[in-house]
């Protein structure tokens, strides 16, 4: 066997594309088999860790490209994904849309609303946009809470489960494969905007505004537009989350889920959609490691019981947002890139 | 009229608890360009320490003021020393998610995993203040809670004003290289407002605790003051004070009008604050009192 010397792109389209190797090929299909072929041999309660996992995955998608490509910090992503939630129960509730007609609005509704608070990313940035998209986040819940009578505030709606053919997505495998499927077709999406002139329209605002906008962006236009693009995925999450729930309520949306979005792309890694997908995966698992250690806990101290199993994760997860912060503020996904450059070309070191 | 009248004297109190607040926060950002929004969960952890010296512990009260004291300066060094220090000199967004994790993750943990994260109520511990006969009834908590804010707020301008760590902490507001150049130690500096931060924070947490109970949920408290932060212009002490009263009046206001009108919507007051951070940030995001910025590349 000839050993490899390194990847070489001949043409455009080679040097272009996302998948350059065989191997990188067959990894993709063996992983995408192995997935849509889950509900086969894993229960029902690690395909709902999946679904989570699939459905955080399209909102954080949204929210690295806000904040790891355009980097317009948000802290209202989870009022995003209530605007989509709620939009996409009302419509099918209410008004009589299908659930693949209330998608599509979902999504447009939360990039509405998200562009709407994007709006003074015009004059201000960092911290103080930070305050404006928490301050966004209370008034839009504060909005879907005073207009009880459309929404249902905190007692909810029911979303009906979606319909295909005539048959509802009722069990957990069938809801499984929508989620997945939307999950593959946001990262694919993320992953091109990441790479298309919008992207690199974003990086360059993000490294340096000032010199983006001498080098003739629309710096105002850009991050409007990361606003909207980054709230679709949002209001997209919002719309699955309900659906899946069959209800949605605004206890469904807690501010503290937007800053465990925000600190699964630190952990992640920002700007990269790998990045993205191992923070959620990360974090997903870390809840599920104390979900299962919690009762252990609560067996060999009884006296702390429900307090130290209730404080237990919040804990965990902060101390993890910390080391990343300072051990590893490039995230999993800067790892992953050192690893894979360290084998590509193994046993050579250069 | 005087209905009028006393919600102007409740709502200034309320404004004085937030300037109380947004100190705290304004001492940070000055000296070490940081962002504190863990500043309102040093007030939850202050009105749980409050509860535990004066109720739990029964302590008498200068006792007790003195050991919630000595906890926040202990949580304040040790909070700059393990998280913030290692983060000298990063991007900004990178210290306001440390300073996020610290809040909502670790010390929201610590109340929920100490105290069980319950409400807490402590009435009756602080000194009484007798009313003024003839006067417009204002209860005795409240009351109370300006006078200790207003003396606070005076003893933290005078010293940043007159004594010689004040003086360092202004000059290392304006340049730290020049500062250290000068023979000062920038992180003792910085150890020290956030120490001022965490004091004042829960001396805030206390006086809350005293008049409303205390609960995880307080700390949203600190959100609240970043309307005043903002509307006051974030590197202005005296601009925080102004700010504190004009955001407590127009709540209180807002809430006694609003409410009738919207009915059964969850209050005004809850999201007035937040409705003042948009209008200024997209008006004057400098604030009233700030200093515009120009930026250069």
């Amino acid at each position: 066997m000839a050993l490899r010397s390194g990847t070489f792109s001949e043409t455009y389209a080679q040097d272009m594309a996302i998948l350059r190797t065989k191997t990188q090929w067959v990894i993709l299909f063996a992983f995408l088999a192995l997935l849509f072929t889950c509900p086969l041999f894993l229960s029902d309660m690690w395909l709902t860790v999946i679904i989570m996992i699939g459905i955080t995955l399209i909102s954080v998608h949204g929210l690295n490209i806000l904040t790891g490509y355009c980097g317009q910090a948000s802290l209202g992503h989870a009022a995003f994904m209530a605007v989509g939630g709620f939009t996409s129960a009302i419509l099918c509730t209410k008004v009589g849309f299908s659930f693949w007609a209330a998608l599509p609005c979902a999504g447009l509704a939360a990039g509405l609303v998200g562009l709407l608070f994007g709006l003074p990313s015009l004059r201000i940035k960092g911290f103080y946009l930070i305050m404006s998209t928490i301050a966004a986040y209370f008034i839009v819940m504060w909005v879907i809470n005073a207009a009880y009578n459309i929404t249902g505030g905190i007692l909810g709606i029911s979303a009906p489960a979606p319909q295909i053919f005539g048959v509802a997505l009722r069990s957990t495998a069938s809801y499984f494969y929508l989620v997945m499927i939307m999950a593959c077709v946001a990262t694919f999406a993320a992953e091109n905007i990441g790479r298309s002139r919008l992207g690199r329209a974003f990086i360059a605002i993000r490294d340096n505004d000032l010199a983006a906008e001498v080098m003739g962006i629309n710096v105002w236009g850009y991050k409007v537009l990361a606003f909207f693009i980054g709230c679709v995925f949002a209001g997209v999450a919002g719309s699955l989350l309900v659906h899946y729930y069959r209800w949605c309520s605004t206890e469904m949306f807690h501010f503290q889920d937007s800053i465990w979005y925000l600190g699964m792309l630190i952990v992640g890694g920002m700007g990269h959609t790998s990045g993205a997908i191992f923070g959620v995966v990360f974090f997903r698992l870390l809840d599920y490691l104390v979900a299962i250690t919690a009762p252990a806990l609560t067996a060999a101290f009884p006296a702390i019981a429900a307090q130290a199993a209730a404080s237990l994760s919040l804990i965990m997860r902060g101390l993890v947002i910390i080391v990343f912060l300072i051990f590893q503020p490039r995230g999993l996904a800067h790892g992953w890139h050192l690893i894979k450059a360290y084998f590509q070309l193994w046993p050579f070191s250069h | 009229m005087t209905d009028f009248l006393r919600l102007v004297v409740t709502g200034s109190a309320t404004g004085m608890v937030y300037a109380l607040i947004a100190i705290g926060f304004v001492v940070i950002l000055k000296c070490s360009q940081a962002f504190n929004i863990a500043q309102g969960h040093f007030v939850m952890i202050g009105g749980y320490l409050g509860f535990t010296f004066l109720a739990m512990l029964g302590l008498p009260l200068w006792a007790a003021l003195l050991a919630a004291i000595a906890t926040a300066i202990v949580m304040g060094l040790v909070i700059e020393r393990l998280t913030l220090r290692p983060l000298v000199g990063q991007p900004a967004l990178p210290v306001i998610m440390m300073t996020i994790a610290l809040g909502f993750c670790i010390l929201d943990g610590l109340a929920i995993l100490i105290w069980g994260g319950e409400y807490k109520v402590y009435f009756g511990y602080l000194p009484k203040i007798p009313q003024i006969p003839g006067g417009i009834y204002i209860p005795s908590e409240t009351l109370l809670t300006v006078i200790v804010s207003v003396t606070v707020i005076a003893i933290l301008m005078i010293f940043l004003r007159y004594s010689k760590v004040g003086l360092m902490m202004r000059a290392t507001a304006e340049d730290e290289h020049v500062v250290q150049a000068a023979g000062v130690r920038v992180s003792t500096i910085y150890a020290f407002s956030w120490v001022i931060a965490s004091v004042t924070g829960v001396i805030a947490g206390i006086l809350l605790g005293s008049a409303g109970g205390i609960s995880p949920a307080v700390s949203n408290i600190g959100l609240k003051a970043f309307a005043v932060v903002l509307l006051g212009g974030a590197n202005s002490l005296g601009g925080a004070i102004i700010a504190g009263i004009i955001v407590g009046v127009a709540e209180n206001v807002a809430a006694a009008y609003l409410d009738p009108l919207l009915s059964a919507s969850g209050g005004v007051a809850s999201v007035f604050p937040f409705i003042v951070m948009i209008v200024v940030l997209i008006i004057r995001p400098s604030g009233l009192f700030g200093l515009q910025r120009i930026e250069r590349i």
